[in-house]
């Protein structure tokens, strides 16, 4: 089977303090691949090493085959363009408009008219249902609408792949199973890589196909659900417990 | 004693470092500042934000330095001549020294602070990742426009500053020292050189540029969510108050061998 991304024995340090300590891990082309870990155990470290944001204090990350652990800021974008990455705090841009933030990779990334950016925008707006909240500044919008406005602005370059940083946290219960629903198609119609980064189980189960477990900056488990909940570990089990 | 010189050590150390990153960025925002597309719409709304915005805070200060120079001259014992020679005392003191540094202390604080809290806070909600992720550099996209504003409206903010200083003691010699509004332009005419006015104006320049780049380096530099950019917000105000403190000697020495 194809790799997407592929990570080996990554080392990397913040202020003195391990977070990946060796962290191998493969995840797979075309698969739902969820990690599950507590706050502060280094998900979003990882996330952000798939697209160079971060670079190993030592061990490679490869994507598409590709070392890309030295790569300068020009050649990482061959690798950005092609990934959609929702940020834990959605990161929209607070100077733009709902509209321009989804907007904006068609206008750094492409030579498309105003018209066919519209139409664009309009039609990702409305599969996160959005629709009409065009003109709304971020800081009128609710956490939840945040997130659905930072996922149509990661999917509209039509990624090979979306990274999730924890795309339910903060959301009510209806919306979280929404939310996982909205992951599980959108993965399933785009036929794309999907990685998501959670510490909500329920999410994991619902959306995976495989299931990785981030204990102290190493891969401690990698399998199914099914595996997963048989398997004998007892950190792995006390977490799902929890 | 070891142990303060291992600390002495680290921090020059820690200083060497942070002054090759900022002339990192500051070449970075050269690199990709003049790429398309231009970032045409920050660089004015900079200006604004630099320039109108700073305007009332230069125009009352300026004004009341000059009224308190004018009287500083007027009435200085030492000089028994005082009273005849407020213009020239306060169209040179505020051209070639206290128009510049009064602007840059007082709007380079404002600006620095400004810019660090707003990358800061971009910073920690990851919009600087965003930037980078979507293809552009933060160099281009946040530094270019606030470095290149701040050194257009510096210079212009210390001429407002200068005219308004100047006018300030004209009031002063006109309501105080009841001198008549021919001899106190006379004298400021007869003092003011065009290089005196220009050598101010080029201060302004410089200063605005260390503000405006140390302002945004500490930006992205920011830590550790709110709290980090409220601590390198004022780490800002510091740095480039004592920033421009220091090259202000260094350039009136430049200036004066020129
Ligand atoms: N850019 C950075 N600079 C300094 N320290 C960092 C940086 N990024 C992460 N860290 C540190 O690395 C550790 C792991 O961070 P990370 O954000 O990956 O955790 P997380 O698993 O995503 O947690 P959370 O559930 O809170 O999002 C934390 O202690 C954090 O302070
Ligand atoms: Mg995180």
């Amino acid at each position: 089977m194809a790799i997407f991304a592929f990570f080996d024995e990554v080392h990397k340090r913040f202020d003195g303090e391990d977070v990946l300590r060796g962290l191998t891990l493969h995840i797979r082309k075309g698969e739902a691949l969820i990690i599950l870990g507590g706050s502060g155990t280094g998900k979003t470290v990882i996330l952000k090493h798939i697209v160079g944001l971060l670079s190993p204090d030592k061990g490679r990350v490869y994507v598409n085959e590709r070392d890309i652990t030295g790569y300068d800021e020009n050649q990482l974008l061959t690798v950005r363009r092609k990934v959609g990455f929702l940020f834990q705090n959605s990161a929209l841009f607070d100077s733009m408009s709902v509209f321009d933030n989804v907007a904006y990779p068609l206008r750094e990334h492409t030579r498309l008219l105003e018209s066919e950016i519209e139409q664009k925008v309009k039609e990702k707006l409305k599969l996160v249902g959005l629709e009409g909240t065009d003109w709304m500044m971020p800081d009128k919008l609710s956490g939840g609408m945040r997130k659905r406005v930072a996922l149509a602005r990661a999917i509209i370059l039509e990624p090979e792949a979306l990274l999730y940083d924890e795309p339910t946290t903060g959301l009510d219960p209806i919306t979280t199973r929404w939310v996982n629903v909205l992951m599980r198609n959108l993965h399933e119609r785009l036929h794309i890589t999907s990685v998501v980064v959670t510490h909500n189980i329920q999410s994991a189960m619902s959306v995976a196909d495989r299931i990785a477990f981030l204990y102290r900056g190493r891969i401690k488990f990698v399998g199914t659900p099914e595996e997963i909940k048989e398997c004998g570990d007892h950190i792995v089990q006390e977490f799902l417990k929890s | 004693m070891m142990r303060w010189w291992k600390q002495f050590q680290q921090r020059i150390f820690r200083s060497v470092h942070s002054i090759g990153e900022v002339a990192y960025l500051w070449f970075d925002t050269l690199r990709y500042g003049f790429k398309r597309p231009y970032e045409f719409k920050s660089l004015l709304h900079q200006m604004e934000e630099i320039g109108v915005r700073s305007l009332p805070i230069v125009l009352i200060s300026s004004f009341f330095v000059g009224m308190v120079m004018a009287i500083q001259v007027a009435y200085s014992e030492a000089n028994f001549a005082g009273r005849v020679m407020v213009g020239i005392g306060v169209g040179v003191a505020i051209t070639r020294e206290f128009g510049p540094l009064l602007t840059a202390l007082l709007v380079g604080g404002r600006i620095s602070a400004g810019m660090t809290s707003v990358i800061g806070s971009m910073r920690v909600t990851e919009q600087v990742d965003a930037i980078r992720l979507l293809g552009a550099s933060p160099a281009k996209k946040l530094v270019f426009p606030r470095i290149f504003a701040a050194l257009l409206m510096l210079p212009l903010l210390t001429a407002v500053a200068d005219f308004v200083g100047v006018f300030g003691g004209l009031v002063v010699s006109l309501v105080d020292i009841k001198m008549t509004f021919m001899t106190y332009i006379y004298q400021v005419q007869r003092a003011v050189s065009l290089t005196d006015f220009f050598g101010g104006i080029f201060k302004a320049v410089i200063f605005g540029f260390f503000i405006a780049l140390i302002g945004c380096y500490n930006g992205l530099k920011v830590e550790g969510g709110a709290e980090g950019v409220g601590k390198a917000t004022t780490r800002s105000v510091v740095a480039s108050s004592v920033c421009v403190m220091i090259s202000d000697y260094f350039l009136t020495k430049l200036l004066i061998i020129l």
